[in-house]
């Protein structure tokens, strides 16, 4: 298996600034949008976060989708949750994105399934994003959770999700230790909305070595963030941000403007921004306009 | 103590179907202390199905429904009440309604659900605190489990859903890592944070589960 490093993981190493944003794939075979949206944003960005039945929706495999955006041209980074895998189907799904050329492996544990369309669904957790992430470490050292030698050895850019905002930090912060002893080389984040908040996470992620992508969620209006912060586990957006969409005679507007403002705010402290444009894949250019200038 | 519900009376029915005439058994250990399916359950039941217009040939309350031998010897003390009844209805856990099916060979009913392994917390409230994982981290993380307070039963530590130390999915919920962080640092018990914790074993619980004393 071929050991080279992804373009997005060259260029987060070499300490240049890197763009990601998440594109949902769909609910459907028919991925011609999603690679349409895909392409259209891969000149501007460095990789595209393909979501694994995000939120507990079921959706097409992510693996089947970061496979096809790779053929568009398009650099994948697979997102893979321990919420609908066990171990074994967790580590043949990884082998597969190997064997397809998939690099970059965004672990995570995987929103409760009482959140999405399916839930009178069992849910696995037969491992959690800890372990999912020394799982990989083990096939990257060439041998399975059972210690059995791989034909061919497997090497990925693991990342990680974080949760800067969350309370108390402390807490989160043995994780994150955890995960970047486990491999991960970054950190994309939840959505961030307080930049001091963001410092501090920074300050006690730099020491341990994995690179900060910060996460910027793009709002169409007061009552979407409303229905965010009542559903999507993860995601708070705070009540001074939900009134200025309420007060704004055009939401849509004043929301793409809270991103690229904030997209601003937090450049300085990070390695790079992670764009959740909630289906509205159009207007990132616009943010990525911001960061740039 | 295992925690059970009654199914709805018109479940019961459906179940007993043309069966005309039935033998109840309810429990007097967790039914009784669930209120599901002890000896005023199992009169309630009897009062119901009656005016359901069946007939009901007899009860028993068996102490304890699990115990196969002691169930056996119960039936048997009133074996014609039983050869009576189309049916048995039986108002005990999973275990209790198997002691009976295996008992009688006649039709078996399940009169409740089974729910859960559980702790009381006061009178007719109930709360899983284990989930029988076969392999207790109870001395890794101060006494708190969360295999079971967990809804995704991490061993790692918190998911990003957790805030506020509360739980992504009940937000009345405490989160079982903020639970397990709080205890460590209020009564200086020993948990195990910062190491990472290998995934579980689970060919330590075979279905079904066996233990034989030497």
């Amino acid at each position: 298996m071929t050991a080279l490093l992804s373009k997005f993981e060259q260029k987060l190493m070499a300490g240049s600034f890197v763009i990601t944003a998440e594109v949902c794939p769909p609910k459907g075979c028919d991925c011609a949008a999603f690679i349409r949206h895909a392409e259209a944003l891969s000149g501007m960005i460095d990789a595209i976060n393909v979501t694994d039945n995000q939120g507990a929706n079921m959706r097409i495999s992510p693996l089947a989708a970061s496979a096809l955006l790779l053929k568009s041209g398009v650099e994948p980074i697979l997102q893979l949750t321990c919420r609908d895998r066990n171990r074994l189907a967790i580590q043949s799904d990884l082998l597969g994105a190997a064997a397809l050329g998939i690099r970059n492996v965004l672990a995570l544990t995987g929103d409760h399934i009482s959140f999405g369309d399916h839930k009178e669904a069992k849910s696995v957790f037969d491992l959690d994003s800890v372990q999912l992430l020394e799982c990989m470490k083990s096939l990257a050292a060439g041998v399975d959770m059972s210690g059995k030698k791989l034909e061919g050895t497997p090497s990925f850019f693991a990342g990680a999700a974080a949760a800067p905002e969350a309370e108390p930090f402390e807490l989160t912060l043995f994780k994150l230790q955890k995960k970047v002893a486990a491999g991960a080389g970054f950190f994309q984040t939840q959505a961030i909305f307080n930049s001091g908040k963001l410092a501090r996470f920074c300050e006690a992620v730099a020491p341990l070595g994995a690179k900060t992508i910060a996460g910027i969620l793009l709002l169409k209006s007061a009552a979407m963030a409303k229905f965010i912060n009542k559903n999507i586990p993860g995601l708070k957006v705070p009540e001074e941000i939900v009134q200025e969409l309420a007060d704004s005679a055009d939401q849509a507007a004043t929301g793409l403007a809270i991103a690229c403002r904030l997209a601003r705010e937090v450049k300085p402290h990070v390695n790079g921004v992670h764009i959740m444009a909630m289906g509205r894949e159009e207007v990132i250019p616009e943010i990525v306009d911001a960061i740039n200038n | 103590m295992i925690i059970s519900q009654q199914k709805p009376l018109a479940d019961i029915l459906a179940s007993l179907g043309d069966s005309n005439s039935v033998f109840i058994v309810g429990c007097a250990k967790c039914a009784t202390v669930c209120k599901s399916g002890g000896e005023e359950e199992v009169w309630q039941m009897q009062e119901a199905l009656i005016s359901s217009g069946k007939s009901v040939t007899g009860s028993v309350i068996i102490d304890e429904a699990c115990h196969m031998l002691r169930v056996g010897r119960d039936l048997r003390g009133r074996q014609q009440l039983v050869d009576d009844a189309d049916a048995s209805l039986v108002m005990a856990c999973g275990a209790g309604i198997q002691s009976v099916s295996a008992a009688i060979p006649k039709k078996t009913v399940a009169g409740l659900d089974s729910l859960f392994l559980g702790n009381i917390r006061r009178f007719g409230q109930f709360e899983q605190k284990c989930s029988l994982c076969g392999e207790c981290v109870l001395s890794e993380t101060a006494g708190i489990c969360p295999v079971t307070a967990c809804p995704k039963g991490l061993l790692n530590g918190p998911c990003g859903g957790m805030d506020e130390g509360r739980c992504e999915i009940d937000a009345e919920a405490e989160c079982a890592w903020a639970q397990i962080f709080t205890t460590v640092r209020e009564t200086g018990r020993i948990a195990n944070l910062a190491e990472s914790v290998p995934p579980k074993n689970y060919s330590k619980i075979p279905k079904p589960g066996k233990l034989k004393l030497k």
